[in-house]
């Protein structure tokens, strides 16, 4: 049994910190490897994300600042496909946000069968393929369909128009507000609540009063995530919509059109909004984060 | 003790239950259900004549490809990025930490629009890949791009709070007692690594098997080449081959449905060992 490490410092390792400076703490890794692997994950994000996102600002620029303004502004098209997006995503994130309190509410305050079925189905969308999707809304609503007949006769027409835009929309985005809500609704726990309704508060109240605002974060959190994919998604839209210049074609669609016509300085050009948009969502995400943590934090409501 | 309460002391219990049932039955499950009821009007010979002709199993064959590849790519990526976010300190690594995000919040158009530019032939970086031969936009290799691109926040996402929680004690146990660094990862850290790393494996998988909009880009959509599944679906629909579409669509539900209940099994079994 080897001896001398264990006389100078007895446990040394076992407690970093009390022991007299080791040498290197033992979940330390040598500075080659730390080197190495810093240097491959700057590598990583550099290829994958920032030349990419660096891409898109140069090539939407670069015939300058006044082209640029030019391709986001001069063609109706691109301005209605901009207040399409602007249109359809909010009614969607609207629609979900409604669902998405009301499915929390019910699975985290109550135990009821089939709720294990419940929480399963939720997340289903997340697993079908944009393009399913749209084929799902066109099965069901398309001219050729006796629902899209009756429809049509009556006067509205869902494929090819924008009402399929919101359905597609809030079905791929359908679960992101319930899933963040769930958990935070569970961590919180109903004491408050309780709390209220001993009080006397009704159902309304309580929920407005009590119930909102703890959630605030995690609803914004959700509303955020959900309204990014919102604006963005492309595949479903792109098979209800018709494509139809003017009237049914989003910004990603836009985006393809222009691409496709060889104007790529005008599909850069709405790209880069895009892009914008995204990163702001990741900077309030990065805002909201630790509010919500905060919010989970276990025995909040006790202190 | 948190949780659930009698249906007595909280309200709306039967409002936001029906109201939640009614909304995921219109939106989600009557769709779905419409498109089972039009497949199956086909019969299994014109099933099988719609969604298995060598064209479909071509385009199945490279979907699930390209997401395994991706998916393969993206375990080792993100473990990678993973590890150094949680493990090192450097200069602009909150910064980094919030970039791995990009690919959630970027639209899939974007991205391939991005990608497919910089790629090209005359592209930032496809001009330097040109002269080795290498041709990465409208080929698969292309298509494996974005979809590590996608899926790339996964992996990195599901590690991170598990190598967190990693008890710094049962490294310097393992020192302790005699092992080396490499010793210690390969036997102490990366058992406790490989759960999450299933779980992220399978939602990047999943992700990808979908995926269209970044791909349409960057693919040529050749027939028995870069085509992939949900591509075919769409070929189907603007050719007015409803029930085809519908055919091909209920397999790659199948495929999906089949990913989702190994992550929910993978997360089940996660939670029932974590302590």
């Amino acid at each position: 049994m080897p001896s001398e490490t264990r006389s100078a410092t007895p446990l040394a390792g076992l407690t970093p910190g009390r022991a007299a400076e080791p040498p290197r703490r033992a979940e330390q890794d040598p500075a080659y490897v730390r080197y190495t692997l810093v240097g491959l994950t700057l590598g990583i994000v550099g290829l994958l994300v920032v030349i990419p996102l660096v891409s898109v600002f140069v090539q939407a620029t670069a015939r300058g600042l006044g082209v640029y303004w030019n391709n986001l502004v001069a063609d109706a098209d691109t301005r209605h496909a901009i207040f399409l997006t602007l249109v359809v995503a909010p009614v969607a994130v609207a629609l979900n946000v409604v669902f998405g309190v009301a499915a929390a509410w019910a699975l985290a305050r109550f135990r009821f069968p089939g709720r294990a079925i419940l929480v399963t189905l939720i997340d289903l969308p997340f697993s079908v393929s944009p393009v399913v999707a749209g084929l799902l809304f066109v099965l069901l609503f398309g001219l050729q369909t006796p629902l899209g007949q009756w429809l049509k006769s009556h006067g509205y027409q869902v494929i090819f128009a924008p009402p399929s835009l919101v359905l597609v929309t809030a079905f791929v985005t359908f679960p992101f507000v319930a899933r963040e809500l769930i958990p935070v609704l569970e961590a919180i726990g109903p004491e408050e609540e309780l709390a209220a309704r001993s009080l006397g508060a009704n159902g309304w109240q309580l929920f407005w009063r009590v119930t909102v605002p703890n959630i605030k974060w995690g609803l914004l959190y959700g509303v955020i995530l959900c309204n990014a994919r919102a604006m963005g998604e492309f595949g479903a839209v792109y098979v209800v919509s018709g494509r139809i210049e003017g009237q049914t074609d989003t910004m990603p669609l836009r985006v393809q059109k222009l691409w496709e016509g060889s104007d790529t300085p005008a599909a850069f050009a709405l790209a880069s909004v895009l892009t914008l948009l995204a990163l702001v969502t990741l900077l309030m995400k990065v805002w909201i984060e630790p509010r919500v943590r905060a919010g989970q934090r276990p025995g909040r409501t006790i202190a | 003790m948190t949780g659930r309460v009698s249906r007595r002391v909280l309200p709306g219990f039967g409002l936001s239950l029906s109201f939640a049932i009614v909304y995921l039955s219109l939106l989600v499950l009557i769709p779905l259900g419409a498109c089972l009821v039009k497949a199956a009007s086909l019969g299994l010979p014109e099933f099988l004549a719609a969604a298995w002709t060598p064209r479909a199993r071509a385009a199945y064959a490279l979907t699930f490809g390209v997401a395994l590849a991706a998916a393969l790519v993206n375990v080792l990526l993100g473990t990678v990025v993973g590890w150094t976010l949680v493990r090192y300190d450097f200069p602009g690594k909150r910064f980094i930490d919030a970039l791995v995000d990009v690919p959630l919040a970027l639209p899939t158009a974007v991205a391939g629009l991005v990608y497919a530019s910089l790629y090209a032939k005359t592209g930032w970086i496809g001009q330097y890949l040109e002269p080795l031969g290498i041709q990465v936009a409208y080929s698969r290799l292309g298509i494996v791009l974005v979809l590590v691109f996608t899926g790339f926040p996964f992996v990195v996402r599901t590690i991170q709070p598990v190598l967190t929680d990693l008890d710094a004690e049962v490294e310097e146990a393992a020192a302790v007692l005699g092992a080396g660094r490499w010793q210690t990862f390969r036997r102490v850290i990366l058992p406790t690594l490989v759960p999450p790393a299933l779980t992220g494996f399978a939602l990047a998988f999943a992700r990808g098997l979908g995926e269209y909009g970044s791909v349409v880009f960057i693919s040529s959509n050749r027939m028995f080449e870069t085509e992939i599944a949900p591509m075919l679906v769409l070929v189907r629909l603007e050719e007015f081959a409803y029930a085809e579409g519908a055919a091909i669509a209920t397999v790659l539900l199948a495929f999906s449905f089949l990913v989702l209940g190994v992550v929910n099994y993978l997360e089940w079994r996660s939670k029932r060992y974590a302590v």
